[in-house]
């Protein structure tokens, strides 16, 4: 059941590129055509199915506090939480650098769908990104860390995938000239994230509980204080009947 | 400007119009949408990525010529990730609220196209000083748009500048509101980033016809 919750809501409530933009910039220079979408949004999958338990690992064994005592009692109270962005991305700048060496050894097919685009992955967001937010949503088992790699690049795939069709069929309109290219290509992109946040109710529970809270609490304030406007202006208008009297 | 030649004036200059990182070469928009619903955390994110740039397209250009071409990706990285951890630490230390708001975009900051595509395309073929004055051009160029962004949004979407009540107060109605003025709350929210983005665009194309794209 968790991990049901953590797949769907990875990729559609926080979608990696409608919910934080990460990845953005492959995302719009990748998707003029939908072969090479495909091929780009398999590769971001791979990788982050590999990086994100991997540097789950890192995290729990070497970087977190007192991640060290495994080693002996006297490095339990090191925290070496600060070296976290240096760790992760030498991780997977070299993960994609094995992956291409391994997956052009054994399988030269796929090498050649996604051979172009590995070296392009290394500084794409998404992967990063993906690493980050299971260090800070603290995702508790490595079961998890897996699942949350390969749905969360799901919701990328998913993304780039639809952009790609929609702007193939886009060439054929008739776009003010000032807005063709990049400029209705955000527009768009903003058009769908509005679409996808109607998944937003989806799954009910979770971070989300907090917020509703805060909103009752606000407008119960609101209530409130239109109720002490309310007395005021009750009591004014009775002194001043008083007063009449 | 006395101590720079027309050239190196240039540099600092185009990217914050004709040659924009954000609008014209579709570089570092990840982190440019994300942390701009409020004016302060676009501006610290700006000053961060001025700070980043600059120091790093010096520090690869002064390594341009020991970097063997094969590994310079990873290179690449560790020199940012290290400035990044830099900015991280002090923002954690001086500003620890803001920190945890812009949470992992901070991080991003390393992969950010902009850093990476300036290395590659600038600071791996030209002296320290020149690089310098690019990297703080575009750096400048991306947090132009960042700070418009943000202005913006706070101010459509809240009401407040820097948490400021400029247009009055939305419960005790003064200011705009006594005349029925609403915010617009869905400016606060993500994908508005994209459209005010995409109008940036638009305008920025409609008055120069040269950008426009076929």
């Amino acid at each position: 059941m968790e991990h049901l919750e953590l797949f769907f809501k990875s990729i559609f409530v926080d979608n990696m590129v409608f919910a934080y933009f990460l990845g953005m910039c492959s995302y719009l220079a990748v998707s003029k055509k939908v072969s090479t979408a495909v091929g780009l949004g398999a590769a971001v999958i791979f990788v982050l199915m590999i990086t994100v338990p991997l540097n789950w690992l890192l995290d729990q064994y070497l970087l977190q506090e007192g991640a060290l005592s495994w080693l002996g009692e006297e490095y339990a109270s090191y925290d070496l939480s600060f070296l976290s962005f240096i760790m992760f991305i030498a991780t997977i700048a070299t993960m994609v650098q094995l992956v291409e060496i391994v997956v052009e050894k054994f399988s030269p097919s796929l090498y050649n769908s996604l051979g172009i685009f590995l070296p392009l992955i290394a500084v794409n967001c998404a992967i990063l990104g993906g690493s980050l937010f299971m260090q800070s949503r603290e995702i508790e088992s490595l079961g998890l860390a897996f699942n949350y790699g390969i749905s969360s690049g799901i919701g990328w795939f998913l993304a780039i995938l639809a952009i790609a069709a929609i702007r193939e069929k886009i060439r054929y309109s008739a776009v003010p000239p000032a807005l063709r290219g990049l400029g209705i290509t955000f527009i768009i992109t903003g058009l769908m994230a509005i679409g996808f946040m109607s998944f937003g109710g989806m799954l009910t529970g979770g971070d989300e509980a907090p917020k509703t809270e805060e909103k009752s609490v606000a407008i119960k304030k609101e209530l409130e204080k239109e109720k002490e406007e309310i007395t005021k202006k009750v009591s004014l208008v009775n002194t001043s009947k008083t007063e009449n009297e | 400007m006395g101590l720079l030649s027309k050239k190196d004036a240039k540099l600092i200059s185009d990217p914050l119009a004709d040659n924009n990182p954000i609008t014209i070469q579709v570089l570092g928009i990840c982190s440019a949408l994300a942390i701009t619903a409020q004016l302060k955390p676009s501006i610290v994110m700006a000053i961060s990525v001025i700070f980043v740039m600059g120091v790093g397209n010096v520090v690869i250009s002064l390594m341009r010529n020991v970097i063997p071409s094969k590994i310079r990706i990873i290179v690449q990285l560790i020199v940012v990730a290290t400035l990044v951890i830099i900015v991280d630490q002090v923002l954690k230390a001086f500003a620890y609220t803001l920190s945890k708001e812009l949470s992992v975009f901070i991080g991003l900051i390393i992969t950010n196209c902009i850093i990476m595509g300036r290395f590659e395309a600038f600071a791996l073929g030209n002296g320290p000083w020149r690089s310098f004055l690019d990297g703080i051009g575009n750096a400048l160029g991306y947090g132009v748009i960042l700070i418009i962004v943000g202005f913006f949004r706070e101010l459509l979407g809240s009401g407040t500048l820097f948490g400021f009540k400029v247009l009055g107060d939305s419960v005790e109605k003064t200011g705009l509101y006594a005349l029925g003025y609403e915010n617009n709350g869905f400016m606060v929210l993500p994908p508005m980033a994209l459209i005010v983005v995409g109008l940036i665009i638009w305008v920025q194309r409609s008055r120069n016809k040269a950008l426009i794209e076929d």
